[in-house]
């Protein structure tokens, strides 16, 4: 098949995409042109797919069959952003928003919804999407959606994920034919340096001028590069964009392809996002097939290809001369730069290495104009950014935002507030690299420069919410842990430096701190900052410089006091039973592990302190409340 | 520790020569042939790295030094069911270290060990994108999330039997 032919039949299938984009009432007027008296809608991302949602896409073609339901369609998409709540699974044109679907609910759907002159569940939908007096609030005006803005992930949740006929039908690869055929290649990188896009990886670098430096640089061969390596634990964008719409990535590397002169491309993809990889295979053998990559792209005389590179489980390779190098089958080591990768790349190659988030704000900046583009955002941060929250929050998700919107909005409208109705203490941004946001500062803008400014960074876009019960301290040394571990050791002020850091942070939880720990730790951190050879090293200590900074009373309260206010770090506890509360049923001397709890029948019980292995069984037993941590 | 002796089939080793054959003379290639070749074998013992070198021309140095330097290569075997722990932040905030403290203790050994009977291992890993479900845990390809320390005993048990 042709482009133009696919072209032809997507055209046709216009209608089933809009029917999921258009507000109710048109949408069952547009339904009817469809062939498809409703379409099911069920995430195949990987949250919903750890969730068992293939399980629940069987369960309905098989009572399709059983009650002879023949047209209704289902998709299989990509991310629609509320993991906690997977598996989703949505139907239109009523837009009813299912949330933790089992098959057995899938058939209890199937059966009194999907079958003709059927009604919506209101039982099984998300309980937001349901008003007080029962009426069904469509739901793209819930809250979890209503405040966010949806850029790169445009096509998640709304195409099926493995089919070209509907990205293109949702317009994918419009922004490449009209490159094609309508732009020079410094035309587009106006575009893009107008439209004040920058980097989504972390570093925030202007993505236009990226493009300009390798176009000007000599070479006969370059390379365009997507960093799907994304390795800051929490953030997932990068893999459901590539779950949920792979093209939007080829579409633009393909633009700066023929932008700055390059016919091959390399997508460096974590090896432990298997969906994603195999999705992006499929859109690659697709594109391929139509003609949309290889020789002659739209016969415009463009030759571009694209392969797949599998990391192999190393956060270093995150950096762009660590994951050149990969790319290249060596060690993931970093190296000194200059020379900048726009001049020595790949292969030693002029090479344009952008973040998959990046590469999918790039064909709607085309297609709209950069004016649009630019008038999103905050003055030096354009556009929106994805989040992914996590950690203590009820809307566990993704979360498309336009830059400059506040941690506020974020946590408590879109993220339905912290469970349990504890208290805000701390966001983290940024990853290993980042700092943390403390309840102060919950009105800030979240762009690339307010976030550097309070001493952390947006980083991929990875936010961790954390309440009362988060010891500082402790996230603190988790990163220093993680970075340790993932330092590739190939300089010294990082091999050497977060090794002697985790070191005093673990004295210090372990109630062996010193007051000159914390002046020996921002020593460390000024030569690590300074000397290191790539970012990872540099940033490494931001956790706990940040931490200190926002949170001196609890590294005091640790170094001072031996005592860990959150009551987390274990060596800092005690365990002890209340004896009013006490009713001595017996429950926590018969679950604790270490027979450190004496005390018979209907007697107050006791711990002693020297057996206790401060495992939190007994606090976890006690049905009345009579444990206590100290 | 005893020394793991290498046994693999024929099978094994025609679909490696063939998997090598296809990337001959590719830029890059050494990192795809590990990938499968790890498929391939389950790990990556020196016999094998050494009929890698020979087959795409680079010194087993350096083969050995691109398998040492990345955690997902493994060069000594793993268990016949792979458990692995989220250890990313969403995980940890979450508390999956004492999920991880539950597996070492229902299988009697630590993480980055195999058990005796060579039935389980266990790892520990960085964020498999799931925080939605978090904390998890993942044995082989199936993912058990919004775990307790509680829930672990009878996500192993229901591999046990095999």
């Amino acid at each position: 098949m042709t482009y133009e032919e696919l072209e032809k039949t997507a055209a046709g299938k216009a209608d089933l995409i809009n029917v999921r984009r258009i507000v109710r009432d048109q949408a069952e007027k547009l339904a009817a042109n469809t062939g498809y008296r409703k379409q099911v809608l069920v995430c195949g991302g990987t949250g919903c797919t750890s969730s068992h949602s293939r399980q629940v896409i069987e369960q309905l073609e098989k009572s399709f069959e059983e009650l002879g339901i023949d047209d209704v369609l289902i998709v299989k998409t990509g991310c629609f952003g509320l993991c906690a709540l997977g598996p989703i699974m949505i139907v239109y044109p009523e837009g009813a928003f299912y949330s933790q679907m089992t098959p057995e609910h899938a058939k209890t759907v199937a059966e009194k919804h999907l079958i003709k002159g059927g009604e919506i569940v209101k039982e099984l939908l998300y309980a937001d999407t349901v008003h007080a007096d029962g009426l069904v609030i469509p739901f793209a005006e819930i809250p979890f959606y209503k405040h966010q803005m949806r850029i790169a992930l445009r096509n998640c949740g709304v195409i099926a994920a493995e089919s070209i006929e509907e990205a293109i039908a949702a317009g994918d690869y419009a922004a490449l034919a009209k490159v094609l055929k309508e732009m020079t290649p410094d035309e587009v990188i106006a575009e893009i340096k107008a439209a004040g896009l920058r980097g989504r990886g972390g570093a925030g670098f202007p993505t236009g001028l990226k493009w300009q430096f390798t176009k000007q640089a000599e070479g006969d061969k370059k390379y365009v590069c997507c960093n799907a390596d994304e390795g800051d634990p929490g953030a997932f964008m990068d893999r459901s964009v590539l779950e949920g719409d792979p093209h939007t990535v080829l579409e633009a590397m393909t633009i700066a392809g023929y932008c700055v002169g390059a016919d091959e491309g390399y997508i460096y993809v974590r090896a432990e996002y298997p969906i994603a990889v195999e999705r992006l295979n499929i859109a690659i053998s697709q594109a391929r097939k139509v003609g949309l990559l290889g020789k002659n792209i739209l016969g415009s005389g463009f030759d571009f290809d694209i392969h797949v590179r599998l990391g192999a489980g190393a956060f270093v390779c995150g950096e762009e001369t660590a994951l050149m190098a990969s790319i290249e089958g060596h060690r993931g080591e970093p190296r000194p730069r200059p020379p900048f990768s726009a001049q020595c790349g790949v292969f030693g190659k002029p090479t344009v290495l952008n973040n998959v988030e990046t590469w999918a704000s790039v064909a709607p900046i085309i297609l709209k104009g950069s004016a649009w583009f630019a008038s999103i955002g905050t003055e030096k941060s354009k556009g929106t950014k994805v989040f992914a929250v996590g950690g203590k929050i009820k809307n566990v998700g993704l979360v498309e935002v336009p830059m400059g919107t506040t941690l506020k909005t974020i946590i408590y409208d879109i993220g339905g507030g912290i469970p349990g109705g504890k208290q805000f203490k701390a966001a983290q941004t940024g990853g290993p690299s980042g700092g943390c946001i403390p309840a102060k500062y919950i009105d800030i803008g979240m762009d690339f420069d307010n976030l550097t400014s309070i001493g952390s960074m947006m980083g991929s876009g990875g936010l961790i919410v954390m309440d009362e019960d988060t010891c500082m301290v402790d996230i603190a040394k988790f990163y220093l842990e993680f970075t340790a571990d993932e330092s590739c050791g190939k300089c010294t002020p990082c091999r050497v430096g977060t090794k002697r850091m985790l070191e005093i942070l673990t004295r210090i939880t372990e109630g062996k701190g010193e007051p000159e720990d914390i002046e020996k730790i921002k020593e460390i951190a000024e030569h690590m900052k300074s000397s290191s050879l790539c970012a990872l090293g540099q940033s490494a200590p931001n956790p706990i410089i940040s931490t200190m900074t926002h949170f001196a009373s609890e590294y005091e309260a640790h170094i001072y006091d031996k005592k860990c206010p959150a009551g987390v770090c274990k060596s800092l506890l005690s365990y002890y039973i209340e004896p009013r509360k006490c009713r001595g049923c017996t429950m926590c001397a018969r679950t604790c592990p270490a027979n450190a709890i004496t005390g018979v029948v209907k007697s107050v019980h006791e711990i002693d302190p020297a057996k206790c292995i401060k495992c939190g069984q007994c606090l976890e037993n006690c049905k009345f409340g009579a444990v206590v941590k100290k | 520790m005893t020394q793991d002796i290498f046994e693999g089939t024929e099978e094994q080793a025609a679909a490696l020569k063939s998997c090598i054959e296809s990337h001959r003379g590719e830029e890059g290639a050494l990192m795809p042939v590990l990938h499968e070749a790890q498929n391939i074998y389950g790990y990556l013992p020196a016999e094998v790295q050494t009929v890698i070198a020979e087959g795409l021309g680079v010194p087993l140095a350096e083969v050995y030094g691109v398998a040492t330097f990345y955690s997902h290569f493994s060069l000594k075997p793993k268990g016949k069911h792979k458990v692995s722990v989220c250890l990313g932040t969403a995980c940890y905030v979450k508390g999956s270290d004492k999920i991880l403290e539950a597996v070492e203790k229902e299988l009697g050994v630590s993480c980055g060990e195999c058990t005796p009977d060579r039935k389980f291992s266990i790892e520990s890993c960085r964020c498999v994108g799931a925080c939605g479900l978090a904390p998890v845990m993942i044995v082989d390809e199936e993912v058990y999330g919004k775990l307790t320390p509680k829930d672990v005993p009878d996500v192993l048990d229901k591999y046990m039997g095999d």
